[in-house]
């Protein structure tokens, strides 16, 4: 093993694992706050992706500086979430709260279906191409091997996000809520905090957060009908591995899973897709409730 | 109410030998694109009677396509390995090989309740489609054509192909219904909603729920081996699409439409769902998706107990 291929796994594991994380974490947050395994995470990962595609490209066709489009990709993401994200948590969602956890999987599953097929009403079937944010920046040589610096970006774009959260989760008033909810909703509910405000905000939050995640990505891939779909897998895979509701355990999660793709892209090929899937089967099995989790009462 | 129940249970032997009957007779005279629709509607139905079982104690498995990839990947490399064509051996080969599978599985996933169920099933589901789709003698993510079958040696006419695909096809799914309505009515079958309500006082009562479980497991995916196996023959194409996370999700999806009322469920709502499918796709392919997920949420939100509750509420009444 030469330190040159080290070095490119390394780096390859580190990318993977930022964009992982930003994929993943609003699922965290979601389950550790609602209890919902939330399959239209993927959902709000392509709206993500096909807004800052569409408006991005839209803005650059203007003669929109292209520098600018950083700030657009954000955007697009949060106005995306901020429309349907409330429409579906208010409209739909907070009357099933009293269902079972399997059940709401299940609901949001139909959603995930819905707007599946919203998404390519709204957009069309064609896929979407926005090179400049990824192109402007050039790329960086590490030995032979060639890296975009756009990839950087994806990395300070995770670092934001889990640091953000964790600032937020720990400092402000709204998180030490939050944290309140997390441990017991009901007590909560009893001490006058605004439970289904702080649902509806983490909704909205935990679904901006796939959103960002669907839009850095889309100066990267071609935006095509399906593209969260394996979103949805992947970071149930990474969230199951840290732990549900955890979030240093979607950090973990996240760079296990990517590192482990990484080198087995580079010293396995054939095992790159089910060997991430291994892991979790893995952790599953020997720490079912991930490798960040806290033990819970068995209730009779 | 109960007296209803029973009734209506023990009519259900009588009900499933109609619909076999109906079928045979009709087939000759039906298009063959309704047989072919049907025919898969009896795969994809199997599979579902098999999550109706683990469903009513309260299990999803959302990585139930597993087993009907390893009856349909079975039914296939048997047929391109040794030339096996017979359907029925192919059948109870992907039957044989899915259960195989459960019960070394079963171990580990019997010990597993809620969510991390689903989870846990959906991971092992997934690695199954990680292995093939790089397995390039199996065709990768490409699949590989099934053998045309063939009923004891025989290969039908062209004309008639469907027709005996359906007919045989019709007669197993009614020997395993039948089957299962039996085991619904024996002790290990009717712990199930005890499960369900309430796992420790089953055990206070000196009943294994992990045993019980691991019993109606490998069943679930002997049903749905057996299914894949049918499908493969049928569409006479596998591919890894068969254990990817969205073909559980769609045979979840059936579960929850049809109910756990009875063994007649499952197919009926199988059928429903290639109805929905075919319709839906034929009249917009855009929006196909958009129309299941509604008539999930409708049925979810309006009809907790499936489409089948419908049937019990009238002839309660």
């Amino acid at each position: 093993m030469s330190l040159e291929q080290f070095l490119a796994v390394l780096i390859d594991g580190i990318i993977y694992s930022a964009w992982l994380f930003v994929a993943a974490i609003g699922l965290t947050l979601i389950y550790g706050v609602m209890k919902i395994v939330n399959v239209t995470h993927g959902s709000f990962y392509a709206l993500g992706a096909y807004a800052a595609a569409s408006i991005t490209g839209a803005l650059l066709a203007r003669g929109m500086p292209p520098a600018l489009s950083y700030a657009v990709l954000l955007g697009s993401a949060l106005l995306v979430t901020l429309i349907v994200a409330p429409l579906i948590e208010r409209g739909i969602l907070r009357f099933m709260y009293v269902k079972d956890e399997v059940v709401i999987l299940l609901i949001t599953y139909a959603l995930f279906l819905i707007l599946e097929d919203a998404i390519k009403l709204v957009w069309g079937v064609n896929p979407y191409f926005i090179a400049e944010p990824y192109g402007l920046l050039g790329s960086f040589d590490v030995f032979d091997l060639t890296y975009p610096y756009y990839n950087l970006i994806l990395v300070g774009v995770a670092i934001v996000c889990g640091v953000g959260l964790a600032w937020m989760l720990n400092h402000t008033r709204t998180g030490k809520l939050l944290v309140a909810v997390i441990h017991d909703t009901e007590v909560s509910r009893a001490m006058g905090i605004n439970v289904d405000r702080m649902y509806l905000f983490t909704f909205t939050f935990g679904s901006l957060l796939a959103a960002i995640g669907g839009a850095f990505t889309a100066p990267t891939v071609s935006v095509v009908p399906g593209l969260g779909v394996e979103v949805i897998v992947l970071s149930f895979a990474v969230v199951v591995i840290g732990g549900l509701g955890s979030l240093p355990g979607a950090a973990l999660g996240a760079v296990i899973v990517g590192l482990v793709r990484s080198a087995t892209v580079h010293y396995l090929p054939q095992a790159e897709l089910f060997v991430i899937y291994l892991v979790m089967a893995m952790v599953l099995a020997f720490r079912p409730r991930g490798l960040f989790s806290i033990a819970e009462a068995r209730k009779i | 109410m109960s007296a209803a129940r029973t009734m209506s249970a023990a009519r259900t032997p009588r009900t499933l030998a109609l619909i076999l009957v109906a079928i045979l007779a009709a087939g000759p005279f039906a298009p063959q694109w309704t047989m072919f629709l049907l025919t898969i509607a009896l795969a994809k139905g199997l599979v579902v009677l098999g999550l109706m079982l683990l469903l009513r104690c309260g299990l999803v498995s959302f990585g139930q396509a597993l087993y009907y990839c390893v009856g349909a990947y079975a039914a296939g490399m048997l047929g391109r390995s040794a030339g096996v064509s017979d359907l029925l051996t192919l059948m109870l080969a992907g039957m044989a090989a899915a259960a195989l599978v459960a019960l070394v599985l079963g171990f580990l996933l019997a010990r597993y309740r809620g969510i991390f169920f689903g989870l846990l099933s959906l991971a092992i589901s997934m690695i199954l489609y990680g292995l093939l789709v790089k397995t390039e003698a199996l065709g990768s993510s490409d699949g590989f054509n099934v053998l045309p079958s063939t009923l004891f040696g025989i290969r039908p006419a062209d004309a008639w192909v469907r027709y005996a695909v359906l007919a045989l096809a019709a007669v197993v799914t009614f020997v395993a219904a039948l089957a299962v309505h039996r085991y619904l009515g024996t002790p290990l079958g009717r712990l199930a909603p005890a499960i369900k309500d309430n796992e420790i006082r089953v055990e206070y009562m000196g009943a294994s729920a992990r045993y019980a479980i691991h019993v109606k497991y490998v069943i679930a995916a002997a049903l749905a081996g057996l299914g894949g196996a049918l499908a493969a023959t049928t569409v006479g194409h596998i591919d890894p699409e068969m254990a990817y996370w969205t073909t559980s999700g769609e045979f979840i999806f059936i579960t929850i439409l049809a109910g756990t009322g009875s063994v007649i469920a499952p197919f009926l709502g199988a059928l429903i769902f290639g109805v929905i499918h075919t319709v839906a796709f034929d009249l917009s392919p855009n929006t196909w998706q958009m129309v299941l997920g509604a008539c999930l949420l409708v049925v979810i939100v309006f009809l907790p107990n499936g489409l089948w509750s419908l049937f019990r509420r009238r002839r309660a009444g």
